[in-house]
């Protein structure tokens, strides 16, 4: 195991029963991801690409096998253990940009603020707002989800994962609700934050997209076909 | 998760859906409305019958002479014996320690003539000096007669209200140093009693002369015995009125030379004994009431947990999305559960506010007293709070025990 290695998955599998057979959408993953990597994992519908996307975030525990995250094994943690572990360690953005209805983009941001030990309510709208600006919505910070496009509702599920200041932004199919142009755009932020040093994991089906990071892990049948440098 | 952040929470969530917050607040609004209604106006009831008995003196001891009968076993009734005597009364005061006040009470009746004008008082009261004190009836002008008077058969006596009101009401003076005419004898008049409105059965008690039993006795009865209706005894305190009774009857048998055989020759009733029954009455009434009211409580409880399932299921995807941030499940469960406690703990506020106007108007409009007491809205307040910590528990538990990929996957 490298030092900068911050994800280190051992020989990972998960299995579960669904009614008479048993379902093992992953069988055996080793992956290292280091720390400052932009990584995407390319699969078909079905490849266990989501499941994977779930142990990393630790939404899920492997039925065997280790996961090392930032020199820790958090593979048998609890329940609170890992719902602290995710708000310590990732940012999460999804493909229908879960924002909460009716709440403005602000409220939004600085929701994930509220968990673990929340800041002072001004710390949080300082920062919240901070986010907004840094993904270029400060003009719309009291728009609700309905008031916005889709481009820029993804931009503040965006900024909401950044919040926390997360080691790992973990994005599940991030333009798969977007049209090209803004699809473009999200991947543009990406890139940035990237350069920023952030390490980025991308879960797409889509080879365009893929194509636009560093390094692309291919899932096929709940295994790594090809991890390429 | 911080109790303000939580309360914030629960306050952005009830705001976002006003109208379903509202009404499902209204059957907690509803419930909590009738319950305080009902207990107020129960316990008001119970109240006007209290005052009614402390009107009558709450320590009040009557005794009565007994029945008589003939050597052939006819009985004349309660009251037909002769055999209760002022000094049984003073005996009484001397050897019971918790009696403190003692009068005999001789009743007359007969009609009062003032010049021109003339009444037929419900009762005129043969007594001592110790009646105020007894009664727990004082004097509203002028003085009470004092053993002096009662010694002399002093041709003086007090009127009441309802007598004054008679007699003396148009020529506009206090009717004290007046004097009255009772079969033909003048009486000077020492004092007018305060007001004590109507007993608990019906009777005015302001329509009543007052005098010296030894007047009352000699005077107008005529007689040379010195037996009376009536013995009135205060006891100093309630708790010892059971006691008081067991001692005057040992008194009295030992004065009476009753042997262990021999029923005794007189009655004691107590005003406690006798108001018992209404207040208990009254209570019954009261309880039943709240207990009604108190389903319509239950019903609006069992809306919230019913609005609170449906915010639970509607929103999975975002409690999906909190567990994914960080939230812990019990981030989740103090979450929804602060939030029916909030919506009910505010229903239970302005139902309080609402069955406090309501009971108002209903004691205005019936002239009906009214109690509203701290405790009992102590105790709405607590109960509308648990109604939301009961009916919010179980929607809460089912969000807290979410899976988070499954939430967040829910459509």
């Amino acid at each position: 195991m490298a030092p900068d290695d911050i994800i280190v998955l051992q020989d990972v599998a998960k299995t579960y029963r669904m009614g008479e057979v048993d379902v093992r959408p992953l069988q055996g993953v080793s992956i290292a991801i280091r720390r400052g990597e932009f990584v995407a994992i390319q699969g078909a519908s079905g490849s266990g690409k989501t499941t994977l996307l779930n142990l990393v975030g630790c939404l899920d525990r492997p039925t065997s096998g280790h996961y090392v995250l930032n020199g820790r094994d958090v593979s048998r943690l609890s329940r609170d253990e890992l719902a602290r572990v995710r708000h310590e360690t990732f940012g999460f953005v999804f493909q229908n940009f879960a924002l909460l209805g009716r709440t403005s983009a602000l409220d939004n941001v600085e929701m994930p603020l509220l968990y673990g030990n929340p800041p002072p309510a001004r710390e949080r709208k300082e920062r919240a707002r901070a986010m907004l600006e840094r993904v270029g919505l400060g003009e719309r910070m009291t728009h609700h989800p309905g008031q916005l496009s889709g481009g820029q509702q993804q931009r503040v599920a965006i900024a909401r994962a950044l919040v926390t200041r997360p080691h790992v932004l973990l994005a599940d199919e991030p333009t798969g609700n977007l049209d090209t142009h803004a699809g473009a755009d999200v991947m543009k932020l990406f890139l940035e934050l990237n350069r920023e040093g952030l390490t980025i994991v991308l879960v797409t089906h889509d080879s365009a997209v893929a194509a636009q990071t560093a390094r692309t892990i291919h899932v096929s049948d709940g295994r790594i076909l090809e991890a390429a440098a | 998760m911080k109790p303000g952040v939580a309360f914030l929470l629960a306050g952005r969530s009830l705001l976002r859906h006003r109208v379903r917050t509202g009404l499902a607040m209204l059957g907690i609004v509803i419930g909590i409305a009738a319950v305080i209604c009902m207990v107020a106006l129960g316990q008001g009831a119970s109240a006007m019958v209290q005052a009614q008995l402390d009107a009558m003196g709450r320590n009040l001891l009557m005794i009565w002479p007994g029945a008589a009968s003939s050597s052939g076993g006819f009985s004349f009734g309660g009251g037909t014996t002769v055999t209760l005597t002022p000094a049984d009364g003073d005996a009484i005061l001397e050897e019971v320690p918790s009696v403190i006040a003692v009068t005999p009470v001789e009743r007359t009746r007969a009609q009062i003539v003032n010049g021109d004008k003339n009444w037929y008082p419900n009762n005129i009261y043969g007594v001592s000096e110790s009646f105020p004190n007894v009664r727990s009836w004082p004097v509203d002008e002028g003085d009470f007669f004092t053993e002096r008077e009662v010694a002399g058969s002093a041709k003086v006596c007090l009127i009441g209200r309802t007598v004054a009101d008679n007699l003396f009401a148009e020529e506009g003076e206090s009717p004290l140093g007046r004097s009255l005419r009772i079969k033909n004898v003048p009486f000077k008049i020492m004092g007018v009693l305060r007001p004590k409105g109507t007993s608990s059965f019906g009777t005015d008690q302001d329509d009543v002369v007052v005098l010296p039993w030894t007047t009352c006795l000699n005077l107008l009865e005529g007689s040379s015995f010195d037996n009376i209706d009536q013995l009135l005894c205060a006891a100093d305190k309630p708790e010892n009125i059971d006691r008081a009774i067991a001692e005057i009857t040992e008194v009295l048998r030992a004065r009476h030379r009753l042997t262990e055989a021999e029923p005794s020759d007189f009655r004691i009733y107590s005003m406690a004994e006798m108001a018992a029954t209404s207040v208990q009455t009254a209570d019954i009434m009261s309880r039943l009431l709240a207990g009604i009211a108190s389903i319509s409580l239950l019903v609006g409880g069992i809306g919230i947990m019913n609005i609170m399932l449906v915010s639970v299921t509607e929103r999975t995807r975002e409690i999906g999305l909190r567990l994914a941030v960080g939230a812990r499940g019990r981030d989740i469960l103090q979450q929804f559960l602060v939030e029916a406690v909030m919506l009910t703990g505010v229903a239970g506020l302005i139902g309080m506010g609402l069955g406090a106007i309501v009971s108002h108007v209903i004691a205005n409009a019936q002239s009906w007293p009214l109690e509203i007491s701290r405790p009992i809205m102590l105790l709405a307040a607590v109960f509308s709070c648990a109604v939301g910590v009961f009916f919010g528990l179980y929607p809460a538990l089912r969000a807290a025990q979410l899976d988070p990929i499954e939430a967040l996957r829910y459509e």
